[in-house]
């Protein structure tokens, strides 16, 4: 029955999140707690105030849209980044690399996959995002020391090898017989890959990058030491921007009182997290399972 | 479509004159290079996508290792202290306490039978060197150290001088007169730890400098205090041609801004204006003069003059002379031959680094004296976290990690593995097996911090289990890793030929001893890779255990599970928001340390992989 | 040796004039790896004709099918000496472009392979990467001819943008026939293309091929000594790797000259 500690800590989770986020917005003894639009909608957050109530006169905002862009922002930059190369990488390693050549890309890949995000965070914060500051600067732009270009940069650095390698899943799993189909009409190599193997091995490649994104929407350490606190609501990659992660690390390091808004609101937050993630993966796993039935 | 003919059994087919691909003509051949240049180009993207990731990693890889790998190494001062006794023995009971710790070194029971039987009154009770200990060691040291450059004088250079030395300056001196009460009295030649920024600057971190001989015969007027040095020709041209170099800049930056708020302020500002003009020509008039003089302010790269044995400062300067201040007093006033005394220039100004010039004066002087030792930095292996960056360790973190890693697959082992075997050979196909299936899966791509929030909520808030403990982030890590052990020991047993299973259950093993006996021992290796993978990524983990407390500061190093700790890459994370570059240094020497365990265990994973692959 | 085997099938009628050889095989020799596959084969493929390869299971007659369009190429540890000529023009040739080749030799599979994609993009796939139209009129022309010719178009007609992979076996191997003609391939070759389907679904197919021969030399692989009787001119027999016998199909079902031949027509052994 050991299986069920599985079904376990899911209900743990989802209880722990879901009665936390209902106690942030239903519950009478909460003070300054915001209606579920006003979270939904809200286009400030500020949770600091709500811990002290005597200083009057910062306004406690509980909007999540700033939030929410700014995940989406650094996801989006990420995206771009690991999209491309991971797939790239991935119809190499499948379709051209010589075994030789494999053995050397096949462990950069497993080692980059096996980094630790604080590692990776360290260097955003160190190395990616002065040097993004730098060279805007040499070309006139101003960039924020903690911008959402430096972060987004190196969660796509993290996003690679989990791309390439759920992607050369899927493209091995194309059958021999349509690529034979492809050649014996005369195409070459890359319009075989292009126009045959991707084309078939879309619903997987799109599930790889749903998984992605997931990944990317809940990755924590990199944000939170190269991504920025203050929530702006902008779509510049040069700004600072703050993530739904981010903020929940904020509100629940250090002493809290749990009876707090704040500290609810970062439950508030962690349910979103996990509904948002979970909904991506119960998708992508479908696609994929109907996808691998396809050719089975 | 109007056309009815249908190609079919007995029918003609429509006879329509045969196209014939063109092969030939130059149109056709210029399409067949188009194709074949878009196959290399998209061969190329994708080895360029693989360059690019490599080089990313390469980049990082080397960037840590650049960081990092000086942290491994510690400077030392090597000096003769002599052992005080009034100092650290002010009552003279150093053989009672000494004799007494004896005695308790002997009651003392072993770690074992504390554990089982609780400890003994000898284990807790108080050290009786503890007023030894307490004493100031640092303090000898740092008097040794004035006493070598006895022409230092007053509290503020002083102090200067004291800041070159780490609080922990004298532990090495405690450890050796607490482990030999002989040495008080003596005078002992000890290595005395320094401060991170004097360490940094030794490592080469503090300021790229310029040393050239003097070039003419230079006298110095005084030996302690203002001075004068007087060279018999232009020795000082090139530090002067420097110096109005930078002059020539703030010139041309105070015209600017003059120029700027003239325009933003107009006749507001008028007479600031003029006074901001004025200043620059008289700047520019005093660099165009030959003989001209320029001060040097902290804003400018310091100029040092070591002459006659000692240290000089520059303040004032022009091509034949200098005047400023000295700061290891010199042996004499004679006349220096050339050659014979050197003019260095630290091209970092003073004000920008972080070792100023007396004291960098003081540790080049000891550096030529031989009195600086370079040792590998043990210390960062043994000692807990700290505020001072020379003494921070990550032995706390590390047995954190241990306690924390423990927990874990003590859990996760046992569970993942019954949960893989139920799973895989004794559920039923139904919904409640798809339903566990399907959370599993999912469970594994639950972002990490969400585990956090579970452990906040349920084992701190519901359990009242301890905030930081070990205890509650091996539970958060063990349902984190969970789903990969399930995950991975499902596919060893699916691994495991059914003939197997057959033979076994065809003399009359029952089902469950044919899987405990047969199955499982073969699935083995695979489950301990699956399980090695699964701690890896515990023992990189980190945002988890954020959410349960295990950021706090923590000096000591963790006793048990339930004991206030941190994990490694907690660690990391808390030295990363540091603003010393030491604790930079260390942040990339304590990544190095994680990166090698994660890569060790890896590595032993792939090498059992290996080892028992294709076996049937 | 008077042991006839009534096939009871109409052979087919010999073409008038004998066609020129389109494809001529001088000592091919096939190596996977260490095994070596097929041995010196000789052999002359008349034009416009229908010649079928029959044989027991590994007995080579696919590798050389493959040998024809240098689909063996894609294979890495494959190794093929010797010399094969198409209309006189040496294949092995190394100024020859081998996807020039695959145009100009089209090839059908054992099972259907349809692309994922509608059944109008996968005909118009060949067509548009060897630019054989200059619009879409044009192209749409070809589809529709394409898909008249493999006796398709009546079945599919209403749902051009359906995907391939929706229709019945037969209908996707005729599809993948009509794929291959939208090329406009000097030959065809046929790799069992009717071992998956079904026996009317098969009979379609074989219509369809004995159609095609007035236009296109085909060379097809079959297990089935029925549907070699029914749909070739010419046959050949391998075994072991070699070419045993070749020539007048009718010849050589009811007066094969090698013992094995015989053998393998009569049921003896495959």
């Amino acid at each position: 029955m050991c299986a069920l500690i599985a079904i376990l800590a899911t209900i743990g989770i989802v209880f722990s999140v879901v009665t936390e986020t209902w106690r942030f917005f239903f519950d009478p003894n909460i003070t300054g707690k915001p209606t579920v639009t006003d979270f939904l909608f809200g286009t400030e957050w500020n949770p600091q105030a709500a811990l002290r109530a005597d200083q009057g006169e910062i306004v406690t905002a509980f909007g999540f849209l700033p939030l929410l862009v700014g995940t989406l922002l650094i996801t989006f930059i990420a995206m771009c980044v690991a999209g491309p190369l991971g797939l790239l990488s991935a119809i190499y390693l499948a379709e051209y690399a010589s075994p030789r050549v494999r053995a050397i890309f096949k462990p950069v890949l497993e080692t980059l996959a096996g980094i630790p995000t604080v590692v990776l965070g360290f260097f955003a914060a160190l190395t990616v995002a002065p040097l993004i500051r730098a060279a805007g600067e040499s070309i006139g732009l101003d960039v924020a020391s903690e911008s959402a270009l430096a972060a987004g940069l190196v969660m796509g650095m993290m996003i690679i090898p989990f791309i390439s390698s759920l992607s050369d899943d899927v493209i091995n799993a194309v059958p021999q017989s349509l690529r034979d189909g492809a050649y014996a009409l005369g195409s070459t190599k890359s319009e075989t890959i292009r126009r045959v193997v991707l084309a078939s091995a879309l619903p997987g490649v799109v599930s790889a990058f749903m998984l992605a994104i997931s990944r990317g929407i809940g990755e924590t350490m990199i944000v939170v030491m190269a991504a920025g606190l203050a929530g702006n609501l902008t779509f510049n990659p040069l700004e600072a921007v703050t993530t739904i992660t981010v903020q929940i690390k904020t509100i629940l390091v250090g002493d809290q009182e749990f009876d707090s808004a704040k500290t609810l609101a970062a439950f508030a937050l962690g349910f979103v997290l996990f509904f948002v993630t979970l909904t991506l993966n119960y998708i992508a796993l479908r696609i994929v399972k109907a996808y691998r039935e396809q050719y089975d | 479509m109007t056309d009815a003919v249908i190609a079919g059994p007995g029918r003609a087919p429509p006879r329509t004159p045969m196209r014939r691909l063109d092969t030939s003509s130059a149109e056709a051949k210029a399409r067949v290079r188009r194709r074949y240049r878009a196959e290399r180009r998209f061969k190329a993207y994708g080895l360029g996508a693989l360059g690019i990731t490599t080089t990313f990693l390469l980049i990082l890889l080397a960037d840590i290792l650049i960081r990092g790998i000086p942290a491994f190494w510690q400077h030392a001062l090597l000096l003769d202290v002599p052992v005080k006794a009034e100092t650290i023995d002010p009552g003279n009971k150093r053989a009672e306490m000494f004799a007494a710790a004896e005695k308790l070194r002997s009651e003392r029971s072993w770690w074992i039978s504390r554990q089982l039987f609780g400890p003994s009154p000898a284990d807790t009770a108080p050290d009786p060197l503890q007023p030894l200990r307490a004493a100031d060691f640092s303090g000898l040291a740092r008097q040794a150290l004035y006493d070598a450059f006895p022409g230092i004088e007053g509290r503020q250079a002083l102090r200067k001088v004291a800041g070159l030395l780490s609080t922990g300056a004298g532990d090495e001196l405690r450890d050796r007169v607490i482990a030999d009460a002989g040495l008080v009295g003596t005078t002992v030649r000890t290595r005395v730890l320094l401060s991170a920024n004097a360490d940094l600057y030794l490592k080469g971190e503090g300021t790229p400098i310029e040393t050239r001989p003097g070039k003419a015969t230079a006298t110095p007027s005084a030996a302690t205090g203002a001075v004068t040095i007087e060279a018999s020709g232009d020795a000082f041209a090139a530090e002067m041609a420097r110096t109005r170099e930078i002059v020539s800049k703030r010139i041309a930056a105070l015209r600017a801004e003059a120029d700027r708020l003239h325009k933003r302020a107009g006749a507001a500002a008028a007479t600031q204006v003029e006074q901001m003009r004025a200043e620059a020509a008289e700047m520019e008039t005093r660099i165009t003069q030959a003989s001209g003089e320029e001060t040097l302010d902290e804003r400018m790269p310091s100029v040092i003059v070591v002459i006659n044995g000692g240290v000089v400062k520059v303040q004032k300067l022009t091509p034949r002379s200098v005047s400023g201040t000295v700061l290891i007093p010199l042996q004499s006033t004679a006349a220096a031959e050339p050659d014979a005394w050197q003019i260095a220039t630290y091209l970092l100004p003073e004000s920008a680094r972080r070792t100023g010039d007396l004291e960098t004066a003081v540790l080049e002087r000891l550096r030529g004296e031989g009195r600086i030792e370079r040792n590998f930095n043990w210390r960062f292996f043994t000692a807990g976290d700290s505020r001072e960056p020379e003494l921070a360790g990550i032995r706390g973190a590390l047995v954190g990690s241990a306690l924390t890693l423990l927990v874990t697959l003590v859990l996760c082992l046992p569970i993942g593995v019954m949960a893989a075997i139920y799973l895989e050979e004794f559920a039923s196909k139904n919904r409640v097996t798809d339903l566990i299936e399907i959370n599993i899966n999912n469970l594994a791509a639950v972002p990490s911090i969400v585990f956090g929030l579970l452990g906040l909520a349920v084992f701190l808030n519901f359990f009242n289990l301890p905030r930081s403990a070990p205890l509650v982030g091996g539970l958060v890590l063990a349902l984190l890793v969970l789903p990969t052990i399930i995950i991975a020991s499902r596919a060893a047993l699916k691994a495991v030929p059914p003939s197997i299973k057959e033979a076994a259950l065809g003399v009359g093993a029952s089902h469950q001893q044919a899987v405990f006996h047969h199955v499982l021992p073969l699935a083995m290796p695979g489950i301990m890779t699956g399980t090695i993978i699964g701690m890896a990524h515990a023992l990189g983990e980190t945002a988890p255990l954020l959410m349960i407390g295990m950021v706090a500061f923590i000096v000591d190093i963790p006793g048990s599970l339930t004991s206030a700790a941190t994990v490694l890459p907690v660690q990391v994370f808390l030295w990363s928001d540091l603003p010393e570059p030491a604790f930079k240094m260390r942040t990339a020497a304590a990544i190095i340390v994680l990166l090698v365990f994660l890569f060790l265990m890896n590595g032993l994973a792939i090498y059992l992989r290996k080892q028992f692959e294709r076996r049937w | 040796m008077d042991a006839r085997v009534n096939f009871d099938v109409e052979f087919q009628e010999q073409p008038a004039v004998a066609a020129a050889p389109k494809i001529v095989a001088r000592d091919v020799n096939v190596y996977y790896g260490d095994k070596h596959a097929l041995k010196g084969v000789n052999v002359d493929i008349p034009e416009r004709s229908v010649t079928a390869f029959i044989g027991p299971s590994g007995c080579g007659k696919s590798t050389f099918l493959r040998c024809i369009n240098r689909m063996n190429d894609t294979i890495p540890i494959c190794r093929v000496t010797g010399k094969i000529t198409i209309a006189g023009e040496d294949i092995y040739d190394r100024s020859l472009d081998v996807v020039q080749l695959r145009a100009r030799v089209g090839m059908v599979f054992q099972k259907p392979n349809p692309f994922p994609k509608s059944i109008f993009e996968n005909i118009a796939y060949g067509p548009r990467i060897h630019g054989l139209a200059r619009n879409n009129a044009e192209l749409e022309e070809i589809v529709v001819s394409s898909l008249q010719r493999a006796g398709l178009f009546e079945e599919v007609k209403d749902r051009l943008n359906d995907s391939g992979t929706g229709l019945s076996g037969g209908q996707q191997q005729r599809l993948c026939i009509a794929r291959a003609i939208a090329v406009a391939p000097e030959i065809i070759l046929m790799d069992e293309p009717c071992s998956a389907l079904d026996p009317i679904a098969t009979a379609r197919v074989e219509d369809l091929i004995d159609e095609l021969r007035g236009d296109y030399t085909i060379v097809i692989v079959t297990h089935n000594m029925q549907q070699a009787a029914r749909v070739s001119q010419r046959t050949a027999f391998f075994h072991l790797g070699e070419l045993v016998e070749e020539g007048v199909t009718e010849a050589i079902f009811s007066t094969p000259s090698d013992r094995r031949t015989q053998d393998y027509i009569t049921g003896r052994f495959g």
